[in-house]
């Protein structure tokens, strides 16, 4: 009888723990049941991919037969593959073309539409609307618009006097025209993002040079532009990312061509392992892509978490 | 937009006409931009107005600028040379089901990981984030062999199974979820409700804005995607609308009239949603930069 407060306390305590311990291991499996299928799926289908990638670019694969360890040999090949050179160059072309100028361009209109005038909501969904349009139905579109024999293009060049030009047929043209067809549809979003940022440029900043006497110009180059830097600069790398990759347009469009003036390295990769099956050399190519995509988007990180730290420091 | 509505008054306050100038009946800025949008806009309306056209007012040269009238030739042979209905309701499929999976498993994943403390919780959602830096021409060749192995490879299902769940829309939602007060959830959780009825109950509704954004972007994602249905796909009866579309072109590369009429029934959909959810459109747009 004397025992039984002990026991009382102990296991009072004890079962508070244990019943503490239950809940939170009854939590735990209900957040993996929770988290599993997204779990399977991306890991399972990017982590998984990624190693089998890399592995299959030492081997020789065709897809169908057995695979052979080759070690370097793939990437050794590419470095002598003037197809390669000449999608790297390409690749490279198109993004130093397309890169500044959509975002000179997308800065530009979007200063020009932050104001308060009629039609503006109008001229906004005018330029963001063929950013939502497939790259399929761009491509079909301006092969048509474009096309030498039946397009409106050298129609209207014919009703100004100008002889007809090849655009997509023309070696020395081709790339230059699908720079200029993806800035149709990829202004639209950087005028949007900048359109975001340009809210966030403080009022009282604008307000102050403008009493100091600040012309507009002024205004633009000292207040603006800088408050808008971390916007440029994540656009820069953005745009990078996405114009290395450009693909869709490009097999719709020319399917490389002109005589290789327009295969990028994605339709490089694509043609290797799954046209002429190469599978073991088109996932090399994807590494040297890859790589230099990791290389960007550790930079985009880097820069978001100073920003993210520059913000969080300018709340405090 | 409130925000666009005040910083428009502040435009217009700041913009203050000077004196001994000669003023034009409307903002100088139009002469600069409605150009400039009649270029971006001239292409669609080219769309429209060619898929209506004949192949002889096409084929001409120089070619017609406008129609006649409506014909509707083209269609009809959109129709009867090639599977668009199919492949309309093809896309709808994957689509369809790409948005609500994404929406669902998103929500599950994104509320574990924004209010649930788990085993193994910090590691898995670093090798998430760190998925989202992977580049899909990574991948594209192994996955084609793990959906070869499914014997999924020529079925809707190997367009379905990689798009059901991003590790955008999970980190989308936690963001989400981590910005909504607490205590909501606190007093039905004290409730005796179930974690999965909090979710479904309190959070969800709350979170329209974060849940439309992520419709959004994996709807325009997968209906206009045409690399993978490329690789994936080789049967006609499987073609998604951009794959189809890419395929009549390079086959009826002659008849402009019926590939434009393609292209409007392949763009239409994007384009009505586009017009119907504006604001939705654009301010998913702008997150899929800013945050993604």
């Amino acid at each position: 009888m004397s025992s039984l407060p002990t026991p009382i306390t102990i296991s009072g305590h004890e079962l508070r723990q244990r019943a503490r311990r239950q809940a939170r291991r009854q939590e735990s499996a209900t957040a993996w049941t929770f988290i599993t299928p997204a779990v399977l799926i991306i890991l399972g289908l990017s982590i998984v991919p990624t190693v089998w990638s890399f592995l299959l670019s030492f081997q020789a694969d065709n897809l169908v037969t057995p695979s052979r360890w080759v070690g370097l040999d793939n990437y050794y090949a590419l470095t002598k593959d003037p197809h390669f050179g000449q999608a790297v160059r390409n690749t490279l072309l198109y993004t130093v073309l397309y890169v500044p100028l959509s975002i000179v361009l997308g800065l530009a209109l979007a200063l020009a539409l932050n104001r308060r005038i009629r039609f503006v909501g109008l001229y906004r969904t005018l330029f963001v609307v063929p950013f939502v349009i497939s790259a399929t139905a761009q491509g079909t579109l301006f092969s048509f618009i474009l096309d030498p024999q039946f397009g409106a293009a050298n129609s209207v060049l014919h009703w100004l006097g100008v002889s007809p030009q090849g655009f997509f047929t023309d070696p020395a043209q081709a790339l230059p025209v699908l720079v200029a067809v993806s800035l149709w549809s990829g202004l639209g979003f950087c005028v949007v993002v900048y359109l975001a940022a340009l809210q966030d440029v403080p009022q009282p900043l604008i307000e102050a040079a403008r009493l100091d006497g600040a012309g507009r110009w002024h205004l633009l180059r000292h207040v603006t532009l800088p408050t808008l830097t971390p916007v440029s600069v994540f656009l820069v790398l953005w745009q990078t990312i996405n114009a290395l990759q450009v693909f869709d347009l490009v097999y719709v469009t020319t399917k490389g061509g002109p005589l290789g003036a327009t295969t990028v390295i994605v339709y490089f990769i694509w043609e290797q392992a799954f046209k002429n099956f190469t599978a073991g050399y088109g996932a090399a190519a994807a590494y040297v892509l890859a790589v230099a995509l990791f290389v960007i988007a550790a930079g985009l990180r880097v820069i978001r978490s100073r920003e993210r730290q520059r913000l969080e420091g300018a709340t405090r | 937009m409130t925000a666009t509505a005040t910083t428009h008054r502040r435009a217009a306050h700041a913009g203050v006409s000077r004196p001994g100038r000669a003023r034009l009946p409307f903002s100088p800025w139009h002469l600069l931009l409605a150009p400039l949008a009649l270029v971006f806009a001239i292409p669609l309306v080219w769309l429209l107005i060619s898929s209506v056209m004949t192949n002889a007012e096409i084929n001409r040269f120089p070619p017609a600028l406008w129609p006649s009238g409506i014909n509707l030739g083209g269609y009809r042979y959109v129709l009867n040379n090639a599977l668009f209905p199919r492949w309309f309701v093809n896309s709808l499929i994957v689509s369809g089901v790409a948005v609500v999976s994404n929406l669902v498993f998103g929500a599950l994943g994104g509320y574990a990981f924004a209010r649930m403390r788990f085993f193994g919780s910090r590691v898995l959602l670093v090798l998430m984030l760190a998925t989202m830096a992977i580049p899909f021409q990574l991948t594209m060749i192994p996955t084609f062999l793990v959906m070869k192995s499914f014997g999924l490879i020529d079925t809707l299902g190997a367009l379905i199974v990689p798009s059901l769940v991003t590790p955008f829309a999970v980190f989308l939602l936690r963001q989400f979820f981590l910005s909504l007060p607490r205590e909501l959830e606190e007093a039905a959780w004290m409730d005796g409700c179930s974690r999965l009825r909090v979710l479904f109950r309190i959070v969800l509704p709350l979170s329209r804005p974060a849940l439309s954004t992520v419709a959004i972007l994996t709807f325009l994602s997968t209906w206009n995607d045409l690399t993978w249905p490329l690789i994936a796909i080789n049967h006609d009866t499987q073609y998604t609308l951009q794959l189809g579309l890419a395929t009549f072109q390079g086959k009826h590369h002659t008849q402009w009239a019926a590939v434009m009429a393609g292209n409007v029934i392949t763009v239409l959909p994007v384009l009505l949603a586009f017009v119907g959810a504006q604001k939705s459109f654009i301010r998913s747009i702008t997150s899929s930069g800013l945050k993604g």
